[in-house]
């Protein structure tokens, strides 16, 4: 079982993530936006979408310091393990604890506004939910090695050892294995976000827009190539208007 | 210097009765689409009026355009490229659909539906948004004909402006003063601060003839180029998550035929044709300091199609020879650089429009005729120019960042042309005073008279097409010049009439139509001789003529006449020309008469 998690699941994770991306890159460009609600509403959104992306972006960075980089070259710049991890504690725990409550205010907006909730599609459900469970679960671990004494679980010694052996294809199985089961929640979660991450709108995030920093303002491009109209099916983005009368049927 | 074209717009206000004939057009070809229903590529509003979206001109609120740092050099007034980056989970100025409208349709299926009953059913309005019941309060020209002007008329951005400068008095006069209508369409900028705000790189402008477009596959929905549009003509798509904008339609002017807008102009004020411009200087020019100067230095720009060192850049850009022929019959570039009475639409937000105005004169010329006055007299117009300064204060804010000498000149051209072309029908001879009153030559004067007022068609539009050696690149695909005798002309493809490659619809359209305006009768005679009208036909039967003709079948009937037809004998009467076209063919006829 453990060799089914920690030692296959991952690979298949990856395989899915890579391919599914490659493969929505290459056939669904016209799908891939951020499909932004602020046109229906824009005050919840102002406030809880920014905290909600700064705080995942730590997030993000947090769990880079806490699995890529070892115990020992901390302790090397002389780094002790209390300073560490009061570090990942107060601001691991302030960064998740914005996320979520970035997150809530999302979702509850996303519920409220009538034509926000119309615009939500199942696939987008289906991504809240595991997007939610990974954030909380994660949050649980942080939080459960404050209350739970003695510094709680030192996952430097467990899961990140086994985070960094994947990637030299010897996953060092028995070391996540050790890993209380909250860790194992949400590890399987996250990788679980990760496997659907493709397929919804999380995709926006792959192409975060960095290289504006360094193109030029105004872009010249010549005709572009392309079928001819009437030899290719009709595009997304011309469907006719209308209304779901939600009253009548 | 290098040498790039530009397809360009020009309108003539003057002739601009508000008709809405180029937005209804337009939102039926490109808008008509879910998630575009409160998207009008081309608007036309009225002003003063607030505009679509409402109080767009606001800058300080909407932050669109371009602005000079400390340095004096360009910078978005919406911010730099790392604001834009770190404001991009929630655009801090973005407007929304209250700004707009809320587009709505009503429940017309009420009106047969309703069960029987003392009250009349009504078609209640129901929001193309939620689906829901919903009170229609706004719309793209709710202040249609100054409608609720008198209350909202100090929303205008620009009499906002007018008036902080000059006090309350204008108040009263102002609104009796003037009105006249701003069509408006994407602006094709030469320094386009839409562009400059896409974090993906999406929007870009074409090489060949300046238009700008959105790549929908590589937009990714930030909706910063709405914030950087000062003319907010970028429209966020909210069923796809795409930006969109007004495509110059660019099928249309690839196979050198004119836009949609400008093709169902009523007033037929609207002219196509080609800039070229200095593509190296357009930075420079964006960035001089006085405003004022904005407009002359986007003129300066724009280089003269007859200059030898201009053709011989041209040349090395790879500019065909037909495209410079185009620029120099270009009634754009006449009118905006040769004339100088087309102006361009707010030079202040620095991002070089494209689409230029011929500022109306009539507020002018109604205001004199009213007052009893000869209003086509020069002298008269001249001094009624100077004078109704609130008019000519308002189209300096619209197209001259404020400058009034500009538009008092355009202005005085316009009534000199008036006045000159009114004494030569009245048979006297050519005032030749006149024209030197306003720097022009009589010859010249009557050149823009013809271009201006007469406006003939191919004298609107001169719209190179795209070139044949290029024709694998174009959307609507196929050899334009296969074209030239419309569609009857097409060759059968060897496997039936559908196939090989289809003809695009824009010329199809096109030539049908032009076909209709061209004919002689009413109904084109070999088309349509011997078919039976629809309107008179009862249904039963399948009378000779109800089909047109097909190769397999030159007798304009399904079957043959062997199949019934004249076998049923003399079948009943049952009047219309469609019994005319011969007895039915259908043995289900073979009743008894209805009618004694």
């Amino acid at each position: 079982m453990d060799i089914l998690l920690w030692g296959v699941l991952p690979y298949v994770m990856v395989a899915i993530l890579v391919g599914g991306s490659i493969w929505r890159y290459k056939y669904d460009q016209f799908g891939w936006t951020t499909r932004s609600s602020q046109l229906y509403e824009s005050k919840l959104l102002r406030i809880g979408s920014p905290i909600f992306h700064f705080g995942i972006l730590a997030v993000i960075a947090g769990h880079f310091f806490g699995l890529v980089i070892p115990k020992s070259w901390t302790e090397a710049v002389g780094m002790s393990q209390d300073f560490y991890h009061f570090n990942a504690l107060f601001v691991g725990g302030i960064a998740g604890i914005g996320t979520l409550g970035g997150i809530i205010l999302l979702i509850i907006r996303r519920r409220t506004t009538g034509p926000v909730f119309m615009a939500t599609t199942k696939n987008d459900k289906l991504m809240y939910v595991v997007l939610v469970a990974a954030i909380v679960f994660g949050l649980w671990t942080t939080l459960a090695s404050v209350f739970l004494g003695d510094h709680g679980h030192n996952y430097r010694e467990t899961v990140s050892p086994w985070f960094r052996s994947l990637f030299i294809l010897q996953p060092d199985i028995a070391s996540m294995a050790a890993a209380p089961f909250s860790f194992h929640l949400h590890t399987l979660v996250g990788m679980l976000l990760f496997c659907i991450w493709p397929f919804t709108r999380l995709v926006h995030a792959f192409t975060a827009p960095l290289h504006y920093l360094f193109r030029p303002y105004i872009v010249y491009r010549s005709r572009d190539v392309g079928p001819a109209p009437g030899s290719r099916a009709r595009l997304p983005g011309w469907q006719p208007v209308g209304t779901r009368d939600r009253d009548r049927k | 210097m290098k040498v790039m074209a530009q397809v360009g717009m020009v309108m003539n206000l003057d002739k601009c009765i508000g008709c809405h004939t180029c937005s209804v057009t337009c939102k039926q070809a490109w808008t008509n689409r879910a998630g575009t229903e409160y998207v009008w590529f081309n608007n036309v509003e009225t002003r003063p009026g607030q505009g679509y979206p409402r109080r767009y001109e606001d800058q300080e609120k909407w932050r669109g355009g371009w602005e000079l740092n400390r340095r004096g050099r360009l910078k978005l007034k919406g911010g730099g490229r790392l604001k834009k980056l770190f404001g991009i989970f929630a655009s801090p100025v973005q407007p929304e659909l209250d700004d707009y409208y809320e587009p709505w349709t009503y429940d017309y299926e009420t009106l047969t539906d309703a069960p029987l009953g003392d009250d009349f059913p009504v078609a209640r309005p129901k929001s193309l948004i939620t689906g829901k019941d919903m009170k229609v309060e706004w719309s793209a020209n709710w202040d249609d004909n100054l409608g609720g002007t008198s209350e909202l008329g100090h929303l205008d951005p620009i009499v906002e402006k007018i008036r902080k400068e000059s006090e309350d008095k204008i108040k009263f006069e102002f609104e009796q003063t003037f009105m006249f209508y701003l069509p408006r369409i994407c602006e094709h900028c030469l320094n386009p601060s839409c562009m400059a705000s896409c974090p993906s790189g999406a929007i870009y402008k074409r090489e060949e003839d300046g238009i700008v477009l959105v790549d929908q596959d590589r937009c990714r929905g930030w909706r910063q180029c709405i914030t950087g549009c000062p003319y907010k003509k970028m429209y966020f798509n909210h069923k796809t998550g795409k930006a969109e904008k007004c495509t110059f339609c660019y099928p249309r002017i690839e196979v050198g035929i004119p836009t949609v807008c400008s093709e169902t102009c009523v007033g037929r004020l609207r002219y196509i044709g080609i800039f070229l411009y200095d593509a190296d200087r357009v930075t420079e020019a964006a960035s001089i300091e006085d405003e004022k100067e904005l407009y002359q230095a986007q003129l300066d720009l724009m280089l003269d199609p007859d200059d030898p060192e201009v053709i011989a850049g041209a040349r090395a850009e790879g500019i065909p020879e037909d495209w410079m022929d185009a620029a120099r019959r270009s009634p754009v570039y006449k009118m905006a650089k040769v004339y100088k009475v087309a102006l361009p639409l707010h030079p202040e937000y620095r991002t070089m429009p494209m689409v230029w105005y011929v500022p109306p004169l009539s507020p002018v010329v109604d205001l004199l005729s009213e007052q009893g006055h000869d209003a086509e007299d020069a002298g008269n117009l001249f001094g009624a120019i100077e004078s109704l300064r609130i008019p000519v204060e308002y189209l300096a804010e619209l197209f001259t960042a404020g400058d009034t000498e500009i538009v008092t000149g355009v202005l005085r051209k316009l009534a000199a042309m008036r006045s000159f072309m009114r004494g030569i029908s009245l048979g006297n001879d050519p005032d030749d005073s006149i024209p030197e009153a306003v720097g022009m030559e009589p010859e010249a004067m009557y050149e823009m008279y013809r271009l201006m007022a007469i406006a003939k068609y191919n004298e609107r539009y001169v719209i190179p097409k795209a070139h044949v050696e290029q024709a694998h690149n174009l959307e609507e695909m196929g050899c334009s010049l296969d074209f030239d005798d419309g569609p009857g002309m097409y060759p059968s493809d060897p496997f039936g009439e559908a196939s090989g490659k289809p003809t695009p619809v824009a010329v199809e359209n096109f030539y049908a139509l032009k076909q209709r305006q061209t004919t002689d009768g009413q109904t084109e005679p070999g088309e349509l001789r011997g078919r039976v009208n629809l309107l008179n036909w009862d249904g039963r039967g399948v009378p000779r003529g109800l089909f047109p003709k097909t190769e397999d079948n030159p007798q304009m009937s399904p079957d043959s006449p062997a199949h019934g037809g004249g076998a049923a004998g003399p079948g009943p009467d049952y009047g219309g020309p469609s019994s005319q076209a011969g007895p039915s063919g259908n043995p289900l006829e073979s009743q008894p008469p209805r009618e004694p």
